[in-house]
């Protein structure tokens, strides 16, 4: 008797739980689906009703026409600005953050120990408390509406986050491994350079990861920051097509598969340097 | 022991540079136009000292403060969403299955989707005319007509967006949380339930107070977003209908580049820096006297 409710009450868990997988699944996969399906299937099939959810006719016209057409040239220059930004402001701001978080991880003075509270405080400020000033200031400078710009401007959240990242994976490397080579004299930065690098990979990965994926995804500072092809971001090109172009839902869909397809192939494959990085803050508490 | 002092400001010097002179000192410059009228275009030349009018006439302007209240109805509304559908999705994810981790490799892609797809991807799923979510309904007999859902004037249309938001961010909830379940010890459950406490207990006792740290950071993160919104609202409605989902960072946008009034939006988004560290201020004192150290 006992043993049959015990049985009982297993069964009635095992539906519980594929329930609510099977019922997970289908809500993250439907609006990929539909995603999908719009960026291939044939308008007549969009616009039926009732709608025809698996479509009728299939093809690769929209994305012949953004990797060749005319419509596509903005949306081509976008990619490569996107690229370059994510790339020259990834790389910056990582530099400078390696060695802040060095120094914040190895030497925590009494001061410099707050510094760190106040490179979160920067990291919570809204873009718009910094967005017109900085506006004014790039303007002087004649870097609106430019790649380098845009970097810049993306150094003011990028150094801020990678720091705080870097510094939770440097602590994590005991100081011991650095002791040998200060005692033979080695400077600081070719102890950083030989010795805690190669150690932090995992660390460097997941910080380098999060900063592209970042960049690829900001769209308020790109939106003020830039406006014509020489430095759009494929955020920007998307809002553009879709003011410009408000009807053809289709080739929206497409560039937005396109621009989606990047930052999700690297979060599947760097999943576990992904999940390192977002968590190495809050499991320590 | 000087030395070391030394290398140590060596390299923290480059970044902090680099902070103060991208965020530090546009911040304080914006403080300081904001007690100006100042034009965008030249504005040097044509500012007009005007004190703290720009912030009273924020306070007593409708529309503004209407603008706060979205902002904080969002932030409330995509907390409490966010913070639900992590932990319970955290739970399931904890639970042995078949597929288990193709399962959470998948709940990461909405996370990975970039906020303009996904604001464009919700607002054609939304489509009055042809979208998805209409035939959908309608094909399950759930609703009769097609519904304009991005079309009331109330906070319906706000409730929409930040359903679209919920469904691509709270995936981050959801890996702190797992994370967090992950290091709380088998060996604890099975000592609780030979004492014989039930499921609901051992929620209380056990698996809330290991995730609380993970918790904290989610809960600090989301509001600062929720606060500060303003692409998926720009993308899906443009702050209509009838400025029905206009946000705070919004009217610093409209005002700033739309009306080119520099001083005003200024001291819009200064009222939008206060707002938030007020929130995280008291997060912190919640945090500090609960005693969980940071």
């Amino acid at each position: 008797m006992r043993r049959s409710s015990y049985h009982g009450h297993k069964i009635l868990k095992f539906i519980f739980i594929y329930f609510f997988v099977i019922l997970l699944i289908a809500s993250i996969i439907a609006p990929f689906f539909w995603l999908i399906v719009s960026s291939l299937a044939n308008l007549k099939d969009l616009v039926a009703k009732p709608l025809h959810w698996i479509p009728r006719h299939l093809n690769l016209e929209r994305y012949r026409e953004i990797f060749f057409g005319q419509v596509g040239i903005s949306f081509r220059y976008a990619l490569r600005n996107s690229i370059l930004v994510a790339l020259l402001a990834t790389g910056a701001s990582f530099v400078l953050s390696l060695l802040a978080a060095y120094s914040l991880s190895r030497f925590p003075g009494k001061y410099r120990s707050n510094l760190l509270y106040v490179m979160l405080a920067t990291y919570m400020m809204p873009p718009v408390a910094i967005l017109l000033s900085l506006y004014i200031m790039l303007r002087q400078v004649h870097l609106v509406n430019t790649i380098w710009g845009l970097s810049i401007v993306y150094s003011s959240f990028l150094t801020p986050f990678l720091t705080w990242i870097l510094k939770g994976f440097i602590d994590s490397i005991p100081k011991e491994i650095e002791e040998a080579a200060t005692i033979d004299g080695a400077s600081r930065i070719l102890i950083l350079l030989r010795i805690v690098i190669p150690v932090a990979v995992p660390g460097i990965i997941a910080a380098v990861l999060l900063g592209v994926l970042m960049s690829w995804d900001e769209f308020f500072y790109a939106l003020i920051f830039t406006s014509t092809n020489q430095a759009i971001t494929l955020p920007v090109a998307i809002a553009q097509f879709t003011k410009r172009h408000s009807i053809d839902y289709g080739m929206m869909a497409a560039g937005g598969v396109v621009a989606a397809l990047p930052p999700i192939i690297l979060a599947v494959l760097l999943q576990r340097y992904l999940i390192q990085g977002l968590t190495s803050g809050s499991v320590k508490g | 022991m000087k030395r070391t002092t030394y290398t140590a400001w060596k390299f923290l010097l480059p970044a902090m540079l680099v902070v103060a002179g991208i965020v530090g000192f546009p911040f304080i410059k914006t403080i300081y136009i904001s007690l100006f009228n100042a034009p965008l275009i030249a504005y040097t030349q044509k500012a007009e000292w005007v004190g703290f009018k720009n912030f009273i006439y924020a306070f007593i302007n409708p529309s503004f403060m209407g603008g706060v209240f979205h902002t904080l109805y969002f932030s409330l509304l995509s907390i409490s969403l966010n913070i639900l559908l992590g932990v319970l999705t955290a739970m399931l994810l904890n639970q042995k299955f078949f597929g288990r981790a193709f399962v959470r490799t998948l709940v990461i892609l909405p996370w990975a989707l970039p906020t303009v797809v996904n604001a464009v991807l919700w607002r054609w799923i939304y489509n009055p005319t042809y979208g998805a979510l209409n035939a959908l309904l309608t094909q399950l007999h759930i609703i009769q007509n097609y519904r304009d859902w991005l079309g009331s004037a109330g906070l319906g249309t706000m409730t929409m967006v930040v359903l679209a938001d919920t469904w691509k961010n709270y995936p981050l909830v959801t890996i702190l949380v797992l994370a967090g379940l992950q290091m709380i010890p088998k060996e604890i459950y099975e000592a609780v339930k030979v004492d014989g406490a039930n499921w609901w207990n051992i929620f209380w006792r056990i698996t809330l107070p290991g995730v609380r740290p993970a918790l904290l950071v989610a809960l600090v993160l989301k509001t600062i977003d929720g606060l500060r919104v303003f692409d998926i609202v720009y993308l899906m409605t443009s702050g209509g209908p009838a400025s029905a989902t206009k946000t705070i960072s919004f009217y610093v946008y409209q005002e700033a580049f739309g009306f080119l009034r520099l001083g005003q939006a200024s001291a819009f988004s200064i009222i939008n820096v206060t707002i938030i560290f007020v929130f995280v201020i008291f997060y912190i004192k919640f945090i500090r006297s609960e005693g969980v150290s940071g």
